[in-house]
């Protein structure tokens, strides 16, 4: 990996649909500077090592219910979202914790959320698989496949509809990430066709790690190439490699500079690999070994690492571990309390009017047990 | 009382009430054909009760005091703002949401005679269109909404007016538009969705239910979804079985929506602004017979209370609840039990979730009798929640067991006969108010 072979997303003049991709010859100019270098490194090794934290504590009964954890595909998260402003938008599935991290999420706040403590990013009501935080536009964590999309294609809406009907200075991108298996399910394909029709600012990223829980890519898929599918939508679709965080950076920027400029959504398959089961509570015992081992030699960490070392952008010690941070957000979760009953009814709705009248004539919102949280609604 | 029945183009049948005064239907050809049809005896509903018609007895619809003191004097709104926090109390509103309970003794210009007459699909438009003035974030998105108008014209000339962003036309995919409502709803837009048939919204379901219910909830209260998702449903004139569906039913339990149900003009408008400006995600339920039905609204701006119940017309002996559609049929109902010589309550619960209990209960303390007339099917409707609330509230208030009529639990089927026998009709609201007041 000492030099970085980047493909080029290449439109052929007066046909937007057909999109050529193409191998540019190496060059001997690097991608990244020492500073973008460290940032990536640390973004990545933060997954990383909050990951194994996760399941550490899962296994110690301090996390409960699904948990998906992200091992393996960093390459994915920090490649995409560090070319992010704090006003872009990321959309997630199920396996959210690396995303909302690199999206700017404090690990604290993160880890909270996950021990279901009240400092957690959403008081402890959403948990693993709803990591949301407004600060900072990460609008979730979703627990079916797929439902995250039009979501994501609401906010590219919204970029979009400031700009033209609120005459706002507004450039702000969504990125969606999901998987292989969603790739079989309508939304996406509903989604394709609304972000291309109306130009949205919108890239949809694919993290395709060949299996959807105990389902090959290859067993549920008629055409496994989707980055096939973006052109059939008039949409750019580029593969790349995914266990390579510079040629994700590269085809990001790309991506985000098209959407940017008005240009339209981008559909991004990144080949990637989770080294973990497909939750905690997977055994994983169908995938081969074999394949594992192959797709462990190419650890982003690794090679990212290796690249900075090589090209003399960082030495060993500057590239420390970031163990106390991961540590010092347990620890902060576990000294913080549960959420208590009063918060039992608490946003539920917005304006708690919702709750509607009770037969005393008040609000029930106003009935001081429904702050206690005992109220009957 | 002039009520107006005109259904689509599709549907090829008139039902016309009139008093004696002048209806400009009466004078065309085919009014006059469907006035004989009608005074003939022939026609939808109880006929008798049509040959026996007294505009004096029934009360203005939306126009009626409760009989607890409720003072408000004007029809006038405020916004929800820091005022709405301080008095929430129901009956002390009066600086803020118009009750539309409340308004007999309000000098409003549709009482005072000046007003304006309009249709209700016509009264859904103005609601909509005066909020897109007011806040530039409101947008509607829908299949047909913007060149075509809508299929039932609410959104006729807003696409025009305000562009094809802000009035959207999508493709036909209700999960991924409704999904995008919702996206945007949480970016800082007010989408105002359409399901073209609320049956639709089913291929929606998997948005409304664990995005627009849940979301506000799983992120902490971090994101509102301020979405306003509209459309008709109900049984029409022989649209089959599955333009006939009534999504309130599958609907209700989600949590963290509400939904409220239309019936009249007056009540359409204030429902649709109400909705629009409120923080929480609201589901408006309009039905596809009733479009056409005219009034005369106040030319002042108003809107209607989303959780609030509304009086239809004061009684002692019986409280009968019911909204959309089934409204009418009840007040036709009405009017042969008050020849007979009864006086029902008729109440409009329109707040589907959450049931306005005080309203209700009031009601029920009065007359200790209950009847629900309602479309939804036996299983699982409104009917049946409502059904349980009261019991579980006011059971000791109750002379007889509460009685539920709803529509058959059989998919509506297409020809007109057997359409009719699947949805309460008057004839079976006399019945069981005979029934109950033994």
């Amino acid at each position: 990996m000492c030099l970085c072979r980047t493909l080029l997303i290449q439109q052929i003049r007066g046909s937007s649909n057909a999109i050529l991709v193409k191998e540019k010859k190496p060059t001997n100019s690097l991608l990244i500077t020492k500073e973008e270098g460290l940032v990536l490194y640390e973004d990545m090794i933060l997954g990383r090592s909050f990951e194994d934290m996760c399941a550490q504590m899962y296994y110690r009964g301090k996390m409960f219910g699904f948990v998906h954890l992200y091992n393996g595909q960093e390459a994915v998260s920090t490649g995409f979202i560090k070319l992010l402003t704090k006003s872009d938008s990321v959309v997630s599935t199920y396996r959210d914790h690396v995303h909302a991290l690199s999206k700017g999420v404090s690990a604290r706040a993160v880890m909270s959320e996950l021990f279901g403590k009240v400092t957690g990013c959403c008081r402890g009501q959403g948990g693993s698989m709803h990591m949301f935080s407004k600060e900072h536009n990460m609008l979730g964590g979703f627990a079916f496949i797929g439902e995250g999309i039009p979501v994501a294609t609401g906010a590219a809406f919204t970029s979009k509809y400031k700009r033209e009907v609120l005459k706002q200075d507004c450039d702000d991108v969504t990125v969606a990430f999901f998987g292989d298996g969603t790739c079989n399910n309508g939304q996406f394909y509903e989604c394709l066709n609304i972000a291309a029709l109306y130009k949205l600012p919108i890239i949809f990223v694919v993290e395709n790690n060949l299996w959807a829980i105990g389902m090959s890519h290859l067993r549920s898929t008629s055409d496994p190439e989707i980055w096939k599918k973006g052109p059939a939508f008039g949409m750019p679709g580029v593969h790349v490699d995914g266990m390579d965080v510079l040629k994700v950076r590269e085809v990001a920027k790309e991506a985000v500079t098209r959407a940017r400029r008005g240009e339209g959504p981008t559909l991004v398959e990144c080949e990637t690999y989770r080294f973990r089961g497909h939750s905690l509570a997977d055994p994983d015992e169908l995938r081969d070994a074999a394949e594992k081992a192959k797709y462990a030699a190419r650890d982003t960490i690794t090679a990212l690492k290796k690249y900075l070392i090589e090209n003399k952008l960082a030495n060993e010690g500057e590239l420390k571990k970031i163990d106390d941070l991961v540590e010092e957000a347990v620890e902060f979760a576990d000294a913080s309390p549960q959420p208590g009953r009063s918060q039992l009814l608490e946003n539920v709705f917005a304006d708690p009017k919702g709750f509607g009248i009770g037969p005393d004539g008040r609000y029930r919102c106003e009935d001081p047990k429904f702050t206690e949280g005992t109220a009957q609604v | 009382h002039k009520y107006l029945f005109i259904f689509t183009e599709e549907i090829n049948f008139t039902a016309i009430l009139t008093s004696p005064s002048i209806s400009p239907l009466r004078h065309s050809p085919w009014g006059k054909k469907m006035a004989a049809r009608i005074h003939g005896g022939a026609g939808a509903g109880a006929a008798t009760a049509l040959s026996t018609f007294n505009p004096k007895k029934l009360v203005a619809p939306s126009r009626t005091n409760l009989p607890a003191a409720r003072s408000s004097k004007r029809c006038i709104v405020a916004a929800a703002g820091s005022d709405a926090s301080k008095s929430l109390r129901v009956g002390h509103s009066q600086k803020l949401i118009a009750n539309a309970a409340v308004a007999t003794k309000a000098e409003t210009s549709a009482t005072t005679g000046t007003g304006h007459e309009l249709l209700l699909f016509e009264a859904l438009q103005e609601g909509l269109e005066e909020e897109m003035d007011r806040d530039p974030h409101v947008c509607v998105m829908g299949e047909d909404v913007g060149h075509y108008g809508g299929s039932y014209k609410v959104t006729k000339g807003l696409a025009d007016k305000f562009g094809d962003l802000r009035v959207l036309d999508t493709p036909i995919c209700e999960n991924a538009f409704t999904g995008m409502g919702i996206g945007a709803a949480m970016t800082g837009l007010r989408p105002v969705i359409e399901g073209m048939n609320m049956g639709f919204l089913l291929l929606a379901f998997n948005q409304i239910s664990n995005n627009c219910g849940m979301l506000h909830y799983t992120s902490g209260g971090q994101f509102t979804i301020p979405v306003v998702i509209r459309g008709p449903g109900g049984v029409g004139r022989q649209l089959g079985a599955e333009h006939s569906q009534r999504l309130e039913s599958y609907f209700q339990s989600i949590p963290g929506i509400q939904m409220v149900a239309c019936s009249t003009p007056y009540n359409a408008k204030g429902l649709m602004k109400a909705a629009i400006r409120s923080e929480n995600p609201v589901i408006l339920f309009e039905h596809v017979l009733l479009y056409n039905l005219k009034e005369k609204i106040p030319d002042e701006e108003y809107i209607c209370n989303l959780e609030e119940a509304e009086m239809v017309r004061p009684g002692e002996h019986i409280t009968i609840l019911t909204y959309s559609r089934m409204r009418y049929h009840v007040m036709q109902a009405a009017k042969t039990l008050v020849n007979k010589g009864y006086d029902p309550e008729v109440i409009d619960i329109r707040s589907l979730k959450p049931f306005d209990l005080y309203t209700i209960g009031n009601s029920v303390k009065k007359t200790h009798r209950v009847l629900i007339v309602e479309e939804c099917m036996r299983t699982g409707g409104i009917g049946a929640s409502l059904t349980a609330a009261i019991n579980e509230n006011f059971h000791d208030y109750l002379d007889a067991p509460v009685m539920c009529l709803s529509s058959q639990d059989v998919p509506t089927p297409y020809a007109g006969t057997l359409e009719e026998w699947t949805v309460v009709q008057p004839a079976q609201i006399v019945t069981a108010v005979e029934q109950l007041c033994q």
